[in-house]
């Protein structure tokens, strides 16, 4: 009986634990957006004449990034600091256009949230692994490309496979199921048998296996993989096209000319090489 | 209603997949049944390595999940140098497991008859060999057909775990389907129906096996 009532009182203890830290988790993260909006609102009562005066006026870049995608934006558990591609983008730009990499705000978005945010004035600019269409040019505006993203091919080093052209009759190409990468492959080397797995994880096992001679899919996933297994790497460039774009309000013409001049100037500072490398794992392809 | 156009568009993705799977389960299904009797006969046999080899293979296999003993061939095989296709390494797991519950459903089938009749088989000089051919396994072979005849069934849709493992079968072929179409409900429909159509005259022939078993006493 006494054993029973402990058993209890434990795991209410327990049980009330977690649903505190639950508490404490969500109360944080609405603190955070309310002061995001509330910032939002105040500036636009202020009405400084373009979105770029407004940010030097406020003294802090705020940027929507991924905080889910490996390489790019990714928050490391063990600091809680946000980390990748993107992120050092984002510092570098706030670096170029306030002067310091310290005076950014990092917001997360996802895909679906990235364009809402931006238009709400919730955030200056989507850094967020994010193509460039024709689409989406109706609703933000694009700087110029700052990631050549695209689908491409994945082999184990010392593959006879250098690029797409190298896939011939009887060569095993791995792919995700549903993914327009199989359409992809299929279009431009027909040759190819194309072996489908449920998810990239067991189809890069599959690689790793011997079960085929190459991966395809989107370089930026591809590159992930990399970095998982030296052993294997990013052969060719990619055969399709998926440039990633910073995003901004449509209208700001000031911000995008400065983002665009920061991007130029990091390029050939060699600022954006070293931080391609860091990331990506190999030298930018220009 | 689901939509046949589906159907009617993709029938020849259907009907490879559909075929590799009725190859997968003809070979599992003969290749499972041999060694499910021979793992059968080391469980009740007298020599003590041979009984504890076919305890260890049962409780082993049986008590992992079908997808991680076909993982253990497609992932891991490799690494011993052997690189098998997900055609060939899922019918191998769907073998090996489905071997055990044969195993044990013959087990018990010969454990039912009476210990009597093997003793009296083997006093009147019949051999290990021979009072199990004669006596003891012409009578367990009734009380088998049914949880046999459930194996077999189970089997044949179990082929489906080819599916992850790009082993080209109905289910693969199915998930393709669905993904291009978008329409998952209607195309897993079909590939029900054609399980179906395997299944079904299984279960016939099971019970016709079994009427006619019975009547012949």
């Amino acid at each position: 009986m006494l054993k029973k009532w402990m058993t209890a009182s434990l795991m209410m203890i327990v049980m009330s634990v977690f649903i505190l830290a639950g508490c404490g988790g969500g109360s944080k993260n609405t603190a955070e957006s309310n002061s995001g909006a509330g910032a939002g609102a105040s500036e636009e009562t202020a009405a400084p004449a373009t979105l770029l005066d407004e940010i030097k006026t406020r003294d802090k870049l705020v940027i929507g990034v991924k905080f889910d995608t490996k390489l790019f934006g990714l928050k490391n558990p063990a600091n809680n600091e946000v980390e990748g591609f993107d992120v050092d983008i984002a510092k570098a730009l706030s670096k170029a256009i306030l002067g310091d990499e310290t005076k950014v705000e990092l917001k997360e978005v996802t895909s679906k949230t990235r364009i809402p945010m931006l238009n709400n004035n919730e955030i200056d600019l989507i850094i967020a692994t994010m193509t460039i269409t024709e689409e989406r040019k109706e609703q933000v505006d694009f700087s110029d490309v700052y990631f050549k993203a695209g689908q491409s091919l994945l082999v184990k080093k010392g593959s006879a496979i250098k690029s797409i052209g190298d896939i011939t009759k009887g060569t095993k190409v791995l792919a995700v199921k549903g993914s327009t990468s199989v359409d992809n492959i299929k279009e431009k080397a027909p040759d190819a048998t194309v072996l489908e797995f449920d998810n990239y994880q067991d189809a890069f096992s599959a690689l790793k296996a011997g079960q085929g001679d190459t991966l395809t899919t989107d370089n930026a996933i591809l590159y992930g993989m990399m970095a998982q297994d030296p052993g294997y790497e990013v052969v060719g460039e990619p055969f399709t096209d998926e440039p990633y774009g910073i995003a901004i309000k449509k209208g700001e013409t000031a911000l995008v000319d400065a983002v665009n001049e920061a991007l130029a100037a990091m390029k050939s500072s060699g600022e954006y090489a070293k931080i391609y490398e860091q990331w990506i794992g190999e030298a930018p392809t220009e | 209603m689901p939509d046949f156009s589906i159907l009617i568009e993709y029938f020849d993705v259907y009907m490879e997949g559909f075929i590799n799977t009725i190859y997968s389960s003809i070979i599992a299904l003969i290749g499972s049944f041999v060694l499910g009797t021979l793992i059968a006969i080391f469980r009740i046999s007298s020599i003590k390595p041979l009984r504890w080899a076919g305890t260890v293979y049962v409780e082993f296999i049986r008590n992992i999940p079908l997808l991680l003993v076909v993982f253990v061939f497609f992932y891991g095989l490799p690494s011993l140098g052997i690189t098998l296709s997900g055609f060939v390494c899922g019918t191998i797991g769907l073998t090996v497991y489905t071997a055990t519950f044969i195993a044990e459903a013959i087990r018990a089938g010969i454990m039912s008859v009476p210990k009597g009749q093997t003793e009296a088989a083997q006093s009147s000089g019949l051999t290990y060999v021979q009072t199990m051919r004669y006596v003891v396994l012409p009578q367990a072979l009734k009380i088998v057909i049914p949880p046999l005849s459930n194996q077999f069934i189970n089997l044949v849709k179990n082929t489906s775990v080819l599916g992850v493992i790009a082993g080209l079968d109905l289910m693969y072929f199915g998930d393709q389907v669905a993904s291009k179409t978008y329409a998952t409900f209607d195309t897993y429909i079909f590939v029900a129906l054609f399980y179906l159509v395997m299944t079904l005259p299984l279960s016939y022939m099971a019970l016709h096996l079994e009427r006619r078993l019975a009547k012949n006493g």
